[in-house]
């Protein structure tokens, strides 16, 4: 491994992957935020409501990352008139923000699977509880429901973030420049392999420090859970 | 909507070939992965099992990397990496141009992806089968191979599969990547047709239909082969 490419392109890889990071936090927490109701919907016994929201997760989690990507960016294109008709033209010139917001809905399918799970692995009783005291069916999510399975959910969410990071490398290919295209770009002007050894211990880096935290994270929110020592 | 169907028919001025040649790449490329994978992530539960400090070491060093790295970059180390590997070393000999062949490529790069998460699958397994089966084949005077054979690898099979169903899965949209470096998969023709139609949104839209087709059959067959496997257990053992 040569340390001249890294002397001379180790800031514009660092730059990719604050670039990175900034995609994932934004596909994560948008991602966060749509798949409440998409796990409402699979929760619903409304076949229509359900089926829909089935539909939606199994589009996202069977197809590539890459295919969802190339069908909001370049798809888009296709509506071009029709796009700057309503205004929108500007948000899908851009390819960062199509990427986070495919990724945003590829995540937000992920994420109503894994709260579906967990609110389905509470016991029944929990529900009947909120029920026998009375309480309506918002304070009975929020405060009983909710708390208990974003526990379950833990584990889960890091693994998935995980994923985020790794799959985000896919946004290179549409011309991002985050920590995989500084990488190209900067493989492309040098010819110097070594540089994508940089990169990969950079995300090793960034993947291996989520995880740990995450740990951390976990074993301090649920020390309630474990038998006093 | 009809003008899309005669785009996507048989034949002259019709791309259905290129799709189902796509599409069939795609499938070839999974299929040839999943035995180079699946051997190489048992060889690395084993290490990671073994007693030999220095051998797991190395065994969980390769999971941590190789499942902390982005699938697209391992390929380009790979594909790369490789072209150079073999360029020096057939510049000791002639001057020839070595380019690796991209198939290839990925089926190492996705493989080694694989291996790093079924060897995860296969130390679950191992563990949940236990010494008692060893020792039981020991006392039944069975040669080690037979053991092997007979005994272990038709449970750790049942008890790897729910685990390398999922990972066949994601294989399966991995495979995508490649095209990225040129290999002609069902998403790089999509992208060859889409630059000489310019209708980028309804042939993307038809190249992930056929991939949630290709996931929805899959599901369905692991589904099968889990029930299979599973018969004599009864639905709990499952």
């Amino acid at each position: 491994m040569s340390f001249d490419v890294l002397l001379r392109y180790g800031p514009r890889l660092l730059e990719g992957a604050v670039v990175t990071i900034e995609i994932v936090a934004l596909a994560i927490v948008i991602g966060a935020v749509l798949s409440l109701p998409v796990a409402a919907a699979r929760l619903s016994r409304n076949p229509l409501i359900n089926g829909a929201a089935i539909g939606y997760t199994a589009f996202f989690r069977g197809t590539p990352l890459l295919a969802q990507t190339f069908l909001v960016y370049y798809g888009a294109g296709q509506f071009r008139p029709f796009l700057q008709d309503v205004g929108l033209w500007w948000f899908f010139r851009d390819a960062f923000n199509c990427v986070v917001l495919t990724f945003s809905l590829n995540t937000a399918a992920y994420q109503a699977e894994i709260l579906r799970g967990a609110i389905r692995s509470l016991p029944r009783g929990q529900f009947e509880a909120a029920n026998a005291l009375g309480l309506p069916r918002g304070v009975t999510m929020l405060r009983v429901v909710l708390p208990q399975a974003l526990i379950v959910a833990l584990r889960p969410y890091g693994n998935e973030v995980i994923l985020m990071i790794k799959g985000s490398a896919v946004a290179s290919v549409v011309t991002v420049f985050d920590l995989m295209g500084a990488t190209r770009l900067a493989f492309a002007r040098t010819f110097d392999f070594s540089v994508y050894l940089w990169a990969a211990v950079l995300y090793l880096i960034v993947v291996e420090t989520l995880r740990r935290v995450w740990n951390r994270l976990e074993r301090r929110l649920t020390r309630h859970l474990r038998p006093a020592a | 909507m009809e003008e899309f169907l005669s785009l996507i028919s048989f034949g002259p001025g019709g791309w259905g070939d290129l799709i189902l040649a796509g599409t069939w790449m795609t499938i070839r490329l999974a299929l040839a992965t999943v035995p180079f994978g699946l051997v190489l992530g048992f060889l690395i539960a084993l290490a990671k099992l073994s007693e030999r400090k220095w051998l797991s070491f190395i065994g969980e060093a390769y999971t941590t990397v190789f499942r902390g790295l982005p699938e697209l970059l391992t390929l380009f180390i790979i594909y790369y990496g490789g072209q150079m590997l073999l360029q020096e070393a057939v510049g000791l000999v002639s001057d020839a141009r070595i380019e690796v062949n991209s198939f290839f490529a990925g089926m190492i790069a996705l493989g080694m992806v694989f291996a790093a998460y079924s060897s995860e699958a296969f130390v679950g397994a191992f563990r949940a089968i236990g010494r008692g089966q060893f020792e039981a084949g020991d006392a039944l005077g069975l040669p080690r191979l037979k053991t092997w054979v007979l005994v272990i690898l038709p449970q750790l099979f049942r008890l790897a599969l729910p685990a390398i169903g999922n990972l066949w899965l994601v294989l399966l949209k991995d495979t995508s990547l490649v095209s990225v470096i040129a290999l002609t998969d069902l998403l790089r023709q999509t992208s060859i047709i889409v630059g000489v139609t310019k209708q980028p949104f309804a042939f993307y839209a038809l190249a992930c239909l056929i991939y949630l087709v290709l996931s929805i059959i899959s599901s369905i067959g692991i589904g099968a082969l889990e029930s299979r496997l599973g018969r004599g257990y009864g639905e709990r053992a499952r």
